[in-house]
């Protein structure tokens, strides 16, 4: 019993200093709404495809920029994408600095669009483990009985 | 309060089948006989805007990009609500929706896209034949408004 409530509040500290440190944003918890009984896995089901698809991205934007002439079209298209699919799950920090980097595309500034390249990636990499370790929580309270405060 | 008020809005405009259990346990919703199309080139997208019609009771189908939604219509398919994505490889929304228009389809078209930077796009795809235009990221409440917005409109 005792451990269960702990993990909750464990939990729920947990998804609000993400929240708090912009981590996450509203859409997340749209997210989290649309999972039911029917569909418990649905957000991490979710999450874990923009994983999938974020590291492919990321490759491709790599490629991209080491290209010695650079196809900027490419590199925005790519970017656009990373920013529509990073805007659906609430992960607002990667969402921000993809719009910067769209606006270097735009000038064609190749330092800047580096510059992005790796703040993106490190914002990724951030949020990434950061819902890996809020799924391990939820892991936990459920094997410990508990269920997912709503 | 939210299921409250996607469940008043479907019988608002009269297509609820049967009624939903009532209270915080009913977790299935209504099923509807409202069809819908899902058109975004991008899995997660697909993947939440498929959910959230599903969650709606709105049966729905997904594809890439324009090309395949217009397929999908000269075939012969037909859906009450479009959801159509702007930056698709192969064949646009814009283009799409002009294509759909220019075929007679009469569905409720919706485009959803991300904030553009370029608003004659926007005013060019409303002009393609759209009914509405939402922001991405899409929301049961964003979904649920297109429905509203054009039901007050008939």
């Amino acid at each position: 019993m005792d451990g269960v409530a702990q993990l909750q509040k464990q939990l729920v500290d947990y998804t609000a200093s993400l929240f708090q440190e912009g981590f996450l944003d509203e859409q997340f918890n749209q997210l989290q709404q649309l999972q039911d009984e029917s569909n418990p896995d649905f957000v991490v089901e979710v999450v874990s495809l923009f994983f999938e698809d974020s590291e492919r991205l990321l490759n491709e934007l790599a490629k991209a920029l080491e290209q010695k002439t650079i196809d900027f079209r490419k590199v925005d298209a790519h970017v656009h994408q990373f920013k529509g699919s990073s805007s659906s799950i609430g992960a607002q920090r990667v969402q921000k600095v993809c719009i910067a980097f769209r606006n270097y595309c735009e000038e064609q500034n190749i330092e800047g669009c580096l510059k992005c390249l790796q703040q993106v990636k490190h914002e990724y990499s951030l949020v990434k483990s950061k819902l890996e370790t809020l799924f391990k929580i939820e892991k936990q309270l459920i094997a410990a009985g508990g269920s997912i405060p709503t | 309060m939210s299921s409250n008020n996607t469940e008043n809005w479907m019988k608002d405009i009269g297509v609820l089948d049967h009624p939903s259990g009532v209270g915080e346990g009913s977790t299935t919703s209504a099923a509807t006989n409202i069809t819908a199309l899902v058109v975004d080139d991008d899995s997660v997208n697909q993947m939440i805007h498929s959910k959230i019609l599903e969650n709606l009771g709105i049966q729905n189908q997904v594809v890439r990009n324009g090309k395949e939604a217009v397929d999908l219509h000269s075939s012969g398919n037909n859906f009450d609500l479009i959801l159509m994505d702007m930056d698709m490889p192969v064949m646009n929304g814009i283009e799409a929706t002009r294509k759909l228009r220019a075929m007679g389809v009469r569905s409720i078209i919706a485009g959803v896209s991300t904030c553009t930077r370029d608003e004659r796009e926007q005013k060019e795809f409303m002009e393609a034949g759209l009914d509405d235009f939402q922001e991405k990221p899409l929301t049961t409440p964003k979904v649920v408004s297109i429905l509203q917005k054009v039901n007050k409109k008939c």
